[in-house]
């Protein structure tokens, strides 16, 4: 996936005869272009389409939310958020909104803390069975986290660990791992050993090698897995759901406090639903290249 | 690209320094239970919501104890209470169950028993309470083990206006094949107006309790008294035909999923002529902002063999046996199901709000009387009529009207329900969901046979 | 259950990006190569492996926590009632066909939006953040959001929608209720909502790290638009294509929470997660459900190992610098 592979990768396409290209009909491609732009722009409306009909529900009234058939122009309110938000910092989402983010922030500052040198130790100067070890860290990620959850909350209980949201960190921390170590192998990948040895050379130690080379390449790297950690983080809800309770409880959980099997609450889950992904929305909206970058382990600088 | 992704990296690093800062500083918003305050696991209905609305300013400011409330969807709450209390963690003093639970987990020894706290608290009326509410919140040892919060029934609630529109009477009394021929007639009547909506939503607590009762009434049982599966009984399957046939005939749209919440807007919508549900459903169809007040009549649960087919339910406040604070504990649920919260309710809420079904003063009451006009005394009679003991032309093994009190019964109604919602949405024969469904109760009879 | 490395082939010798340094064959040395490692190693082998040990444990008893008294070493009578247990079967098959379903249409209709936004046109920015946000929502309110506000049949928006295109060319629109009728494609609906911005960001990078000198080249020796996305665009793009399959897999293996909110599991959508979840949590039989839970451990690794061999390729050659 670097520039020295896509030389490789790439196979001649197979020549026409005639070694010319044949000059495009002016304005069809005009139109071509005009529908395929037309196309994208209809694709994207089609996927944000529900999102918006959500932030709409959370602008209208109860009973407005649930008619039949689906009022589209039924007076809009803030009335939802304001009952969602309440007064007071300490009721109502904010505790659960601090947990998420304490949980969420923490097991990423943590996962990079283990990660980072694992990835150095599987790159830089690799270890014998790199490829294993990655191998090995890959493949926890995959076991399915349910099976393991009843021993994790019976010590838990045992050791009156149940409710706090530092479990969730470490827990956190665990399924974010496998993935920030394959992420950061990439990206370490990347700095050429020829640097690190001219800097070597230059008799610098590896302290200073490290901080004043090597950071400089990998830091957007970081700060990509970074972000993808905490947006898994953020959206967990099984862990939460069964290890927290009244202290520890996390955002998606209390979304779920919203559902009634007795009478409305359309437009306060729709409210609440758009409350507690606003931190996700914004990290993704406004690190849109991070995104691309650690999802695709360093392909696009 | 590069200038712009370097100033993202930094911005990314600032905001998350922002908000672990934050979050440290707040300390990561805790609060346990103990000292001068107990943790409250409970249902997400309206009326725990207004109690939890009503509970800082009228109990923690009058006794100091902090509370703390958990408020999740029934079948989550259930889950949750299950594992706490089955495991003793200790996470939450009080919690809401059923009648259901109450037997079983007092017999396990995970709840702590309320008889002395009753005698020696002068103030709460125990004698009040409903008997067959109070019986079915009794362990086996002959303790009493939870206090109601509120209890219902279930009755057939219909819409007066409409059957007057087309000549159609509802019996006092009436019978399910009534109920069924009186749907068809509005089915057809009405174009954009369905004749009755049924639940149909998988659950335990959902389509099973309305299927239920049904059951008995047309002679069927889950269980013979010497712990024989019953589920491929002629009487049985002829209650479930019925329910699904008229379901999907003339019942709501999306019948599969849909649960009490459903049908209750359905029928404050307007979208349908008759619900068989919980005596609850009233308070909601009377509100002061509904569009149907006034206009619905109520009848008892509709029968067949039997006299009546009302079912018995209560949400009931209990206490963990591991709870750190069973006094505080005890304070709340006295305060929560005693009769000045009853007033409370009904002096800043409305009287249409007050969590009935438990006390018979509630009843007597002529504010009450006057708010719940069309539906109190029906309600009240069919608390009265409902024998959990013995709901159906035969004996069974075990107590309970729309449910079966033995654990697995949480598992295997829900597994059931699953059958049964899938016939309801065309997916298979009833036969065959019951064919499935007898397998699994027959596993568990066996079980208890040998037990 | 301790490690599931697999002896991978050789990778084919290839250039790496520096000159290789001389391996040091030092103890010491190769011990401090190690040390790094090692925190990482020893947190996910407590954090995740323990638990599997302790449910092995616990599979091997009878054990139901609504019988606190009945608790009894059963051996593996637990392993028989699961394997007779008709639910867990059908868990497997759900969860094969949701997952392959679920990231194959991801795949594609991944790539058809990343090709769209690989143009150059007004508004790039704009419809490629529309066409994320659904990855940015909150899995759970997303789940809430298509059962409640999108599929209910009474004031949903699919069917408000179809219930006004019929009004607009004059003929009554069906109103299905879409989870009974299709539970499964409900469920599978909104997981490819949430994921096809997933691949499309994945798929987008791939793309847009292409060698245009490639393409310009083709073009001018008369290769059309088809032919470079067939012999150019599609081999380049393969890697990603794994990337995003198994990264996708990975989590919708595992995927929770569209079936515990959008059905519940019932009407044949339990997939296997949610029938462990299920038996713990709802039937308390903690033996059965530990010894269900090791069985899917025991079918993820098996799957785990193929597909990891499968998308080796993905691990970079130049990080085998030794």
């Amino acid at each position: 996936m670097t520039t020295a592979d896509l030389k490789t990768t790439t196979a001649r396409p197979a020549r026409q005869a005639a070694g010319r290209a044949a000059p495009r009909p002016p304005g069809g491609g005009r139109w071509r272009s005009a529908a395929l732009t037309l196309g994208a722009w209809v694709a994207g409306l089609l996927f944000f389409l529900p999102v918006a009909w959500l932030v709409l529900t959370s602008l209208h009234s109860e009973s407005d939310a649930a008619s039949n058939p689906p009022a589209v122009m039924a007076p809009l309110t803030l009335d939802n958020y304001r009952e969602f938000f309440g007064t007071s910092i300490w009721e109502g989402p904010w505790p659960p909104l601090i947990n998420s983010a304490t949980a969420s922030l923490a097991s990423t500052a943590l996962v990079l803390l283990l990660a980072l040198p694992a990835a150095y130790a599987l790159t830089i100067r690799p270890v014998k069975a790199w490829r294993d070890t990655l191998f090995f860290f890959l493949s926890t990620k995959m076991l399915p986290v349910v099976a393991g959850l009843l021993p994790v909350y019976l010590f838990a209980r045992n050791i009156g660990f149940l409710d706090h949201v530092w479990l969730l960190v470490i827990l956190y921390t665990s399924m974010n791992l496998p993935i920030a170590v394959w992420m950061l192998q990439s990206f370490l990948a990347e700095v050429p050993s020829s640097v690190i040895e001219a800097a070597q050379l230059d008799g610098a130690r590896l302290p200073v090698v490290l901080g004043r080379v090597v950071a400089p390449i990998v830091l957007p790297g970081i700060a990509a897995t970074a972000l993808i950690c905490f947006i898994f983080s953020w959206n967990e809800l099984l862990f939460a759901r069964v290890l927290t309770g009244v202290r520890a409880e996390t955002a998606p959980v209390f979304l779920t406090s919203f559902i009634t099997s007795q009478g409305l609450f359309l437009a306060q889950l729709a409210a609440a639903s758009i409350a507690i992904s606003l931190p996700v929305l914004a990290a993704g909206f406004a690190a849109q290249d991070k995104l691309v970058q650690g999802l695709s382990l360093g392909a696009v600088k | 690209m590069r200038s712009k992704s370097r100033s993202t990296t930094r911005a990314l690093v600032a905001s998350a320094a922002a908000c672990t800062l934050l979050a440290a500083c707040a300390g990561a918003g805790g609060h346990g239970s103990g000292g001068d305050s107990i943790n409250v696991l409970m249902v997400n209905n309206p009326q725990m919501v207004q109690l939890r609305e009503l509970t800082q300013e009228h109990f923690t400011e009058e006794t100091g104890i902090e509370v703390h409330f958990t408020v999740l969807p029934e079948n989550e709450v259930r889950d949750k209470i299950s594992q706490d209390f089955a495991n003793q963690s200790g996470q939450y003093d009080v919690a809401t169950i059923s009648n259901y639970e109450t037997p079983i987990y007092s017999g396990n020894g995970w709840l702590q028993p309320l008889d002395e706290y009753l005698s020696s608290d002068s103030d709460y009326d125990a004698a009040d309470i409903l008997p067959p509410i109070q019986r079915s919140l009794t362990g086996e040892d002959g303790h009493i083990y939870a206090q109601p919060f509120y209890g219902e029934s279930s009755f057939l609630m219909y819409r007066t206006d409409v059957f007057e529109e087309h000549g159609l009477t509802m019996p006092e009394r009436p019978t399910w094949q009534e109920v069924a021929d009186l749907a068809a007639e509005v089915d057809a009547a009405e174009e954009d107006m369905k004749g009755i909506c049924l639940r149909g939503l998988p659950g335990w607590g959902e389509v099973i309790a309305p299927l239920t009762t049904l059951v008995n009434t047309f002679g069927g049982t889950w269980f013979t008294a010497d712990w024989e599966a019953a589920l491929t009984e002629p009487e049985f399957v002829e209650a479930t035909e019925f329910y699904v046939d008229l379901v999907r005939e003339h019942g709501e749209a999306g019948a599969a999923q849909s649960g009490y919440a459903e049908c209750l807007n359905n029928m404050v919508q307007g979208n349908t002529a008759m619900w068989y549900d919980a005596t609850a459903g009233a308070g909601s169809l009377e509100a002061a902002d509904s569009p149907v007040r006034g206009t619905i009549g109520y009848v008892p649960a509709p029968v067949v063999e039997t006299e009546s087919s009302g079912w018995l339910y209560t949400w009931a406040w209990g206490v963990q046996r591991a709870s750190a604070n069973p006094d505080a504990a005890w304070e709340f649920i006295s305060w929560a199901s005693g009769t000045e919260y009853e007033e409370l309710v009904g002096e800043t809420l409305g009287w249409e709000n007050v969590p009935a079904g438990k006390r018979a003063s509630t009843y007597d009451d002529p504010r009450y009387q006057q708010a719940a006009g069309a539906f109190w005394e029906v309600t009240r009679d069919a608390i009265a009529e409902a024998d959990p003991f013995d709901p159906g032309v035969q004996e069974r093994p075990v107590p309970g009207v729309q449910f079966v009190t033995i654990p697995e019964f949480a598992d295997l109604g829900t597994r059931v329900s699953q059958e049964i919602s899938a016939a309801i949405a065309g997916r298979q024969s009833v036969r065959d969901a019951l064919e499935t469904s007898q397998d699994m109760a027959e596993e568990i009879a066996e079980e208890h046979r040998n037990r | 259950m301790n490690t599931t490395t697999t002896r991978t082939p050789a990778p084919p010798a290839r250039p790496a990006a520096g000159a290789a340094r001389p391996p040091r064959p030092s103890r010491v040395s190769s011990w401090a190569r190690r040390a790094p490692l090692l925190p990482a190693l020893i947190f996910l082998v407590v954090v995740t492996q323990l638990p599997f040990a302790a449910t092995l444990v616990i599979s091997l008893w009878d054990w139901n926590a609504l019988y606190p008294d009945d608790r009894a070493f059963t051996g593996f009578g637990n392993y028989g009632t699961v394997l007779g247990d008709s639910d867990l079967r059908g868990a497997v098959l759900t969860t094969a066909l949701l997952t392959a379903t679920v990231v194959l249409v991801s795949l594609v209709l991944g790539l058809a939006l990343a090709l769209l936004l690989d143009r150059r046109f007004r508004g790039r920015g704009v419809v490629r953040t529309m066409a994320i946000t659904p990855f940015l929502l909150v899995p759970v309110a997303a789940a809430l959001m298509w059962k409640h506000l999108l599929f209910n049949p009474e004031y949903g928006l699919l069917n408000g929608l179809l219930a006004a295109f019929g009004d607009l060319f004059g003929f009554t629109a069906p109103q299905p209720d879409w989870i009974s009728e299709m539970p499964l494609l409900a469920v599978e609906a909104a997981l490819i909502w949430q994921w096809t911005p997933f691949m499309m960001l994945i798929l987008l990078a791939g793309l847009q790290s292409r060698p245009l000198e490639l393409t310009e080249a083709a073009r001018i020796d008369g290769a059309n638009n088809w032919q470079i996305f067939a012999h150019l665009t599609l081999p380049h793009l393969r890697r990603y294509i794994e990337l995003g399959g198994l990264l996708g897999s990975i989590y919708i293996v595992q995927h929770f929470d569209a079936v515990f909110t959008i059905t519940a599991g019932g009407l044949d959508t339990a997939n296997l997660p949610y029938v462990v979840y299920q038996e713990f949590y709802q039937a308390q039989d903690y033996g059965v459900a530990s010894a269900a839970g090791v069985l899917v451990v025991l079918g993820s690794l098996l799957i785990a190992t193929f597909a990891l061999r499968v998308v080796s390729s993905l691990f970079r050659e130049e990080g085998s610098r030794s």
